[in-house]
């Protein structure tokens, strides 16, 4: 097994500022995205030999990309992952070019959610594997019984845990305040998240990220040719995608205190990279924020924070942008906004920036690896994507 | 000897003061509480609470017929007694059927009950009346009504209360009626009821009882008489020659409320709890005409004392006030209030194609459990979750393990008729986990390792289609 470390770069990226795009329909955020990438990189539509489409609720295959796009009568491939579904189109495209089947591939992610009419995320009924007798919670729920069992593992009061959280959510608010394209970009207070209501007891409404219209889109190709597109390309370290068995409901080893999915593409991730110390080696990473409760595990999962040690580096400062490990610096899901089918593209959108020294008011020092963490499903049955860059080759 | 060989009974936990109806209409405090049952019960989900309860000790595949008794089954066209003997999982070869279109209808299914085991068509048949009827708004009925069921089983062997003898006769009288374009019971005016419908008919019957029983009135310890008026009980047991103060029960008015056709079913069990061997009781059920009935107390009515049984006597004891009068009619849907802003219900609109395909497994929450590790998992796994085992599993129910939660939460965002939805994770006693909605909780009490009882409820209703499954709920 070969892996893919250092055999794909991204030369191009676009990301449209995501938030409540009344004025704009999905054609639009797709070509701002897209043409945005284009030039970036110094490329037009017809350099791309094959396209990758991720959305949840745009719509079936990837005309609804392609119509709008018009590439031609290349590969467009559509594909759904939840929300680490910009991953996976991202994926595609690497994959493709790593195989060295293509030289040049897109991979464009949008979603339209301020059009439902209705707050939180759509839902859906797949034909097969529907039950209809089943609990009914919406995706704050599956995520309040996480923080529900961290506490609980951990011996905090729900007073105590809240506290916790809510400097996560200040955090993110900071580094979206400072970012022009974030759904949100507000500074708020410890008192504000605290007197929040409850969305899904015990997160609060700034616990919960925002549901947003975006589109994030990259190009992609060869290690050994991006230099010729442009002097900084961004090269994979690594590109995993961990699927669970829904375990966590199915077996009470499970204790609704971390993710396993997250675990384990880690592992791997850092296993290809060659990474021993992400604590250390890591200058950046941007990780699924959906909820306040999902980064806390991250920051443990991902092993920036010893098991169970979260606590004591939120209250440092660790991931806070002047600190050792500054995480989500765009804003995260919480405040950039979560458009699904686009998020994981973002995600490395500014990881891509901040990798080049780009990243304005946002920049960290001396960076040379970032990660993208991007989760799909819920504590117990998720599917999640790491995705490790960096600035030079070896 | 023919007669009742086991009981049960359900009383929903929550509880309405008669005084915060008269509080909220502007109307004078009427004494005690009544029963409300939850947004998510109905006849049918007390039906099975009700029938649970009785079938504790009892071995089921005993049992070989099922009649269910209610003037509010949840469908006018389809039966009620399958679907409750589906998710009972008693015998497919069982007699199932619905009574219904009066107060008798709980006496009336008794009494076939007792004829159909007494002719020897059938062995034991699980009777089961259930009521949760709807008073108009701001009327008498509303105030006095309650929610709640029972169950009796019938049979010929172990018998705790052999029936000696029934008696009926029949009345047409417009006295209390519900049409099929009708949601709110109604009824004639008092004194005509009274007058000529409790006053004369039930005289009649109880004296053709007495003397095709060949008893008098002193013959017995107890006498059950229900009548819809907590006021004539009293009155009517004296003039039928009872000791009101020794002969009579007190008939659950004051709280749970009139839970018509359930009522006499529901007080015999009152009654049973308290029997000794030797006792004699008369049930007498009022209802477009009027159900007698003699039971004599035997040996083993100690026997059917089963521990876990919650009986009327406990359910009575285990509730929580219903703070306020909105709250009911919320839960009844008779106030139209600001939909929520989420994807809207039609969404899950279920399909009995794929309803009927999972009954088993959910309407008995039948999981697997692995023959090679020994894990259970619900939903059913072909492949062990554990060790991965294919296919070499047995199934496993989940329905009689004790379970804990293990972490929770309460969802503000899920449309629902009462938010929020408590969700809750399960551990099982013995292993197996599940996902599932706790319902009768004060989300203020909800912790990590509180012990739940699994409760069957209506999850919604869309589309003609009232879809049930199984809650939690905290241990009662």
């Amino acid at each position: 097994m070969e892996g893919i470390k250092d055999k794909v770069a991204i030369i191009g990226m676009g990301c449209i500022k995501f938030g409540e795009n009344w004025e704009q329909t999905i054609d639009d955020m797709i070509i701002d995205a897209v043409y945005e990438a284009y030039d970036d990189a110094g490329i037009g539509p017809d350099d791309i030999q094959a396209a990758w489409w991720g959305s949840v609720w745009a719509g079936e295959t990837a005309q609804i990309a392609a119509t709008p796009l018009k590439l031609g009568y290349i590969p467009f491939t559509h594909v759904e992952n939840a929300c680490a579904t910009g991953s996976e189109a991202l994926r595609g495209a690497c994959y493709a070019v790593a195989s060295g089947v293509v030289d040049i591939a897109l991979a464009v992610g949008a979603e339209k959610l301020k059009d439902t009419g209705f707050m939180g995320l759509p839902q859906v009924r797949p034909i097969a594997t529907w039950s209809y007798r089943v609990s009914s919670d919406t995706p704050p729920a599956e995520f309040a019984m996480m923080a529900t069992g961290y506490f609980a593992k951990h011996g905090l009061s729900v007073e105590e845990g809240k506290k916790l959280l809510a400097q996560i959510a200040v955090k993110n608010h900071h580094n979206g305040s400072l970012n022009p394209k974030a759904h949100f970009q507000r500074e708020i207070t410890l008192e504000m998240v605290m007197n929040a209501p409850i969305v899904a007891y015990p997160l609060g409404l700034f616990d919960c990220c925002g549901v947003s219209d975006g589109a994030a889109a990259a190009i992609v190709t060869r290690a050994d040719m991006a230099k010729k597109f442009r002097s900084d390309p961004i090269y994979i370290k690594a590109m995993t995608i961990c699927q669970g068995p829904r375990e966590g409901f199915l077996s009470q080893n499970y204790d609704f205190a971390h993710v396993e999915e997250t675990k384990r593409a880690a592992v791997a991730a850092y296993k290809e990279a060659g990474i021993r110390n992400p604590r250390e080696e890591m200058s950046c990473a941007e990780v699924h924020d959906c909820f306040t409760i999902t980064e806390l595990t991250i920051y443990e999962d991902m092993q920036f924070s010893n098991p169970g040690q979260a606590r004591d580096d939120i209250q440092a400062g660790t991931f806070t942008l002047n600190g050792k490990l500054p995480i989500n610096t765009d804003g995260g899901l919480k405040c950039f906004g979560h458009p699904v089918g686009a998020s994981g593209l973002r995600m490395m959108y500014e990881v891509y920036k901040q990798l080049q020294g780009k990243a304005d008011k946002r920049q960290v020092k001396n960076p040379r690896l970032g990660l993208t963490h991007n989760q799909g499903g819920a504590p117990g049955t998720a599917t999640v994507s790491v995705v490790i860059a960096g600035n030079d080759l070896g | 000897m023919v007669g009742i060989t086991s009981y049960g009974a359900y009383i929903p936990l929550y509880r309405l003061n008669r005084a915060e109806i008269g509080r909220a209409w502007e109307m004078p405090a009427a004494p005690g509480e009544r029963a409300v049952a939850n947004y998510d019960e109905d006849s049918l989900t007390m039906a099975v609470e009700a029938a649970r309860d009785c079938l504790k000790g009892i071995k089921l595949d005993s049992v070989d017929g099922l009649f269910f008794a209610s003037t509010t089954s949840p469908y006018k066209d389809k039966q009620t007694a399958a679907t409750i003997a589906m998710v009972l999982g008693i015998n497919r070869e069982s007699v199932t059927m619905d009574f219904s279109g009066s107060l008798r209808c709980g006496t009336n299914a008794l009494r076939a009950a007792v004829d159909a085991v007494r002719s020897g068509s059938a062995n034991n048949i699980l009777v089961i009346a259930s009521e949760m009827r709807l008073g108009y708004p701001a009327g008498a009925n509303e105030i006095s009504f309650g929610d709640g069921a029972a169950a009796v089983l019938v049979g010929n062997e172990a018998v705790i209360a052999e029936v000696e003898g029934s008696y009926s006769i029949y009345e047409e009288l417009q006295d209390f009626w519900r049409s099929d374009k009708d949601l709110f019971v109604r009824s004639a005016e008092d004194r005509f009821i009274v007058d000529e419908g409790y006053n004369k008919v039930i005289p009649a019957a109880v004296s053709g009882a007495l003397k095709k029983f060949n008893l008098t009135s002193k013959d017995f310890s107890t006498c059950v008489l229900y009548v819809p008026s907590q006021r004539q009980v009293g009155t009517l047991v004296k003039k039928l020659g009872f000791d009101p103060k020794t002969q009579s029960k007190d008939m659950l008015f004051s709280n749970a409320g009139d839970v018509g056709s359930a009522m006499p079913m529901m007080s015999l069990v009152q009654t049973l709890e308290e029997a000794t061997a030797g006792n004699r009781i008369i049930l007498v059920a009022y209802g477009n005409g009027c159900d007698v009935f003699s039971l004599k107390i035997a040996d083993d009515i100690e026997k059917a004392k089963v521990k876990d049984r919650m009986g009327i006597s406990r359910f009575i004891a285990s509730k929580k006030m219903l703070g306020n009068y909105n709250r009911y009619l919320r839960w009844r849907e008779l106030v139209t209030v600001q939909p929520p802003a989420r994807p809207p219900i039609e969404f899950r609109l279920p399909g009995p194609q794929a309803l009927w395909k999972e009954n088993e497994k959910e309407l008995r929450l039948r999981g697997t459990k692995c023959k090679n590790c020994g894990t259970p998992q619900y939903p059913p796994q072909r492949v062990c979750v554990n060790c991965r085992a294919k296919d070499n599993f047995e199934y496993y129910s989940f329905l009689d393990k004790k379970a804990k939660v293990f972490s929770f939460c309460h969802d503000h965002l899920m449309a629902t008729i009462d938010p929020p939805v408590t969700v809750a994770v399960l551990d099982f006693e013995g292993g197996g986990r599940m996902l599932v909605d706790m319902t009768d909780r004060d989300p203020a009490e909800c912790k990590v390792g509180m012990p739940v009882d699994l409760t069957f409820r209506k999850l919604y209703y869309v589309g003609g289609i009232y879809n049930y499954w199984w809650k939690c709920r905290p241990a009662r």
